[in-house]
């Protein structure tokens, strides 16, 4: 699904160069759980943003569903975006003046999905994360673990292929963590790819890879046993 | 262009105006004061205009009186103070003699001007009038409207010097019952009888005439005053595109001459130039428009720079929900053309909102002066004018929306989306 040959990326401040990723080798395969852990500054987060097409690399290769990714312009990553990827973002990133439905239902709008469909579709996401009854409210009258689940829906509303997930569970307490993670664990089992990004040790453990980051480079990748997330309180 | 005609678009943009209804609100009023300000002063403008053309339009543009005063200079062996008679001959000689004079009316007149005027008797009644003696080629200037069944002095009057008369309209009322049909019947003027001819509407606007008037032909008027060719003054009326001032010097001048005046003796003749009054009138009327136009499409300039800033602001603000939409699959130029929309939708709406308020401000006004003694009639703002201002609006609309739609998109995704 995704293919990741002798990734280089590197900011500019000013005179000095920042190395941020030094070679990066990395597949995914149809329908994995990866959490991508590392502490602050590993290129974590620079990695995700390349994945997501919203930085560009400057060395290497990436090939998505098959589709070299090179010379993206601003309209061409756009549409790579929105065919390919389902953004989860930490701060949520919900548009406050539109409803959860709403929300759910715009990557659609840029589909060009007509609005009766559109709303269906959104409808049914939302069920799937289990909140069809907040369909009509606006983020500001959600839960955190709401917003994050309304944002689940809309990154999955769709159809990627990959699913991206920015520390999804950074601005939750750890029983809404729980139950965020329990829902990308649900999703996966439907078999759709997900890469989080995380420096949390017991949300990578809910994950069935982990890569470890650290300054650049990818110190290690493993296969663990997924441990389910349960929500045993309440 | 897909885009524009595409429901989902403007679903997407009407949502997003519907949902910031403090900053929809905001921006509208001030394109909606700017338009609401053009319409309001144009409009007004244009009833100012309409009012003077009303005010005018009983008498020919470019008319003047011309009369004999006294001389101040002693000239060509005459004393000064010598007192200026104009004759019959002088009309003939000024109509040869200035190209662009159109009609010339003598007239002399009793009861104008300090001298009594005449006594006149119908059965019961009485009551004193201004008379004049008059040419029928008057009503070339000055519009004469006579009631039903009337008429006024003609050719043949003149010709066979008959004892006709036409009259005022309060001249009817005060001699007549209401309800009589004055027009055969006879009233003694002075000593004369003569009869009614025809009733003289009073004229809305500038009319030289009061209602209080009655009007007989030149040559009975002579033999009844045994005036000769005497004349009191002369109403002349220029061709259009004359230069009125200049007629005017050009008739006094020729005037001086033939009566042998001093060149420089500007008190032997008076003169009354109506063309002047109306020409700096009509001036006024076009300087008021010409103001308001441009007073407006300022306003207006305002207004949309207006929204301009709020959009810009609004853009900053909505810096992380662009950065959303990008994330999403918002392509550049489908944000940009959102904000753009979004500008003109507002720009137009505001636009309409302010023509209609426009619009009943200025019926307002209409009918509070319907019946004001103030030169105003039918406040109306020509259609192209409108057309031409909803352009501008569109037009500005679009370039001030460049500005922040420009912004929106320089803004990278992932730069939107850091956390603060």
């Amino acid at each position: 699904m995704i293919e990741i040959k002798d990734l280089h990326k590197s900011y500019k401040m000013g005179s000095n160069s920042l190395h941020v990723l030094k070679g990066i080798n990395f597949s995914v395969e149809e329908g994995e759980l990866v959490a991508i852990m590392g502490s602050s500054g590993s290129g974590k987060s620079t990695l995700l943003n390349i994945l997501g097409m919203l930085d560009e690399l400057d060395e290497g290769t990436y090939t998505l569903d098959g589709v070299p990714i090179v010379n993206l312009n601003e309209t061409k990553a756009a549409n790579y975006r929105n065919k390919f990827l389902g953004f989860v973002f930490q701060s949520f990133n919900l548009i406050n003046y539109k409803t959860a439905m709403e929300n759910v239902a715009l990557p659609l709008y840029y589909q060009r999905m007509p609005r009766k469909q559109r709303e269906e579709k959104a409808l049914k996401y939302l069920e799937q994360v289990g909140l069809k009854e907040w369909a009509t409210h606006l983020p500001s009258e959600l839960s955190g673990g709401q917003k994050q689940r309304v944002a689940i829906a809309r990154a999955m509303a769709a159809e990627p292929k990959v699913l991206l997930a920015d520390e999804p569970t950074g601005a939750l307490d750890s029983t809404t963590s729980y139950e965020v993670m329990e829902l990308i664990q649900k999703i996966n089992d439907q078999g759709n790819t997900i890469l989080i990004v995380t420096h949390e040790e017991d949300i990578a453990h809910m994950c069935k890879r982990i890569v470890h980051l650290k300054d650049g480079i990818i110190l290690e990748d493993k296969k663990v046993k997924q441990v389910r997330a349960v929500t045993n309180v309440q | 262009m897909r885009f524009i005609f595409d429901r989902n678009t403007w679903q997407e943009i009407f949502g997003s105006i519907s949902k910031n209804k403090t900053r929809t609100i905001i921006t509208v009023i001030g394109v909606l004061w700017g338009i609401f300000i053009y319409i309001a002063l144009s409009g007004a403008a244009k009833g100012l205009d309409n009012g003077f053309d009303k005010v005018f339009k009983t008498v020919a543009i470019n008319s003047m009186f011309v009369w004999g005063q006294s001389t101040s200079m002693p000239y060509d062996g005459y004393k000064t103070g010598r007192q200026m008679q104009l004759k019959l001959d002088d009309v003939e000689t000024l109509k040869n003699r200035i190209p662009e004079v159109q009609y010339i009316a003598p007239r002399i007149s009793q009861g104008q001007f300090g001298n009594e005027p005449v006594y006149t008797v119908r059965g019961q009644k009485s009551g004193s009038y201004t008379l004049n003696g008059d040419y029928p080629i008057y009503t070339k200037i000055a519009t004469k409207k006579i009631f039903d069944g009337g008429r006024f002095i003609n050719q043949e009057d003149i010709d066979q010097a008959r004892k006709v008369i036409v009259i005022g309209e309060r001249v009817e009322q005060e001699l007549f019952d209401k309800g009589e049909n004055p027009v055969g019947a006879y009233i003694r003027v002075g000593s004369i009888y003569f009869q009614v001819i025809g009733v003289t509407k009073l004229a809305e606007g500038v009319s030289f005439d009061s209602d209080s008037a009655m009007f007989i032909p030149f040559t009975t008027y002579r033999k009844l005053y045994n005036s000769g060719d005497n004349i009191g003054y002369m109403c002349i009326a220029a061709y259009d595109d004359a230069d009125a001032v200049q007629v005017e010097k050009d008739i006094k001048a020729l005037l001086r001459n033939i009566h042998r005046v001093d060149p420089k003796d500007e008190r032997a003749f008076g003169s009354a130039n109506l063309g002047e009054i109306f020409n700096r009138t009509m001036g006024f009327a076009d300087g008021l428009t010409f103001m308001s136009l441009v007073v407006g499409i300022a306003t207006i300039l305002a207004g949309v720079i207006g929204i301009g800033n709020i959009l810009l602001i609004s853009v900053k603000e909505r810096t992380k929900e662009l950065g959303v939409r990008r994330a999403l699959g918002a392509t550049p130029g489908e944000v940009r053309n959102q904000i753009i929309l979004e500008s003109v939708f507002l720009t137009v709406i505001a636009g309409i909102l302010g023509i209609i308020l426009g619009a009943g401000v200025l019926a307002l006004i209409n009918t509070l002066t319907k019946d004001a003694d103030f030169p105003y009639t039918n406040p109306t703002v020509p259609i192209p004018y409108v057309l031409g201002a909803l352009v501008i609006m569109v037009v500005l609309g679009t370039l001030i929306g460049l500005i922040p739609a420009q912004r929106a998109v320089s803004i990278r995704p992932i730069e939107a989306l850091r956390e603060e």
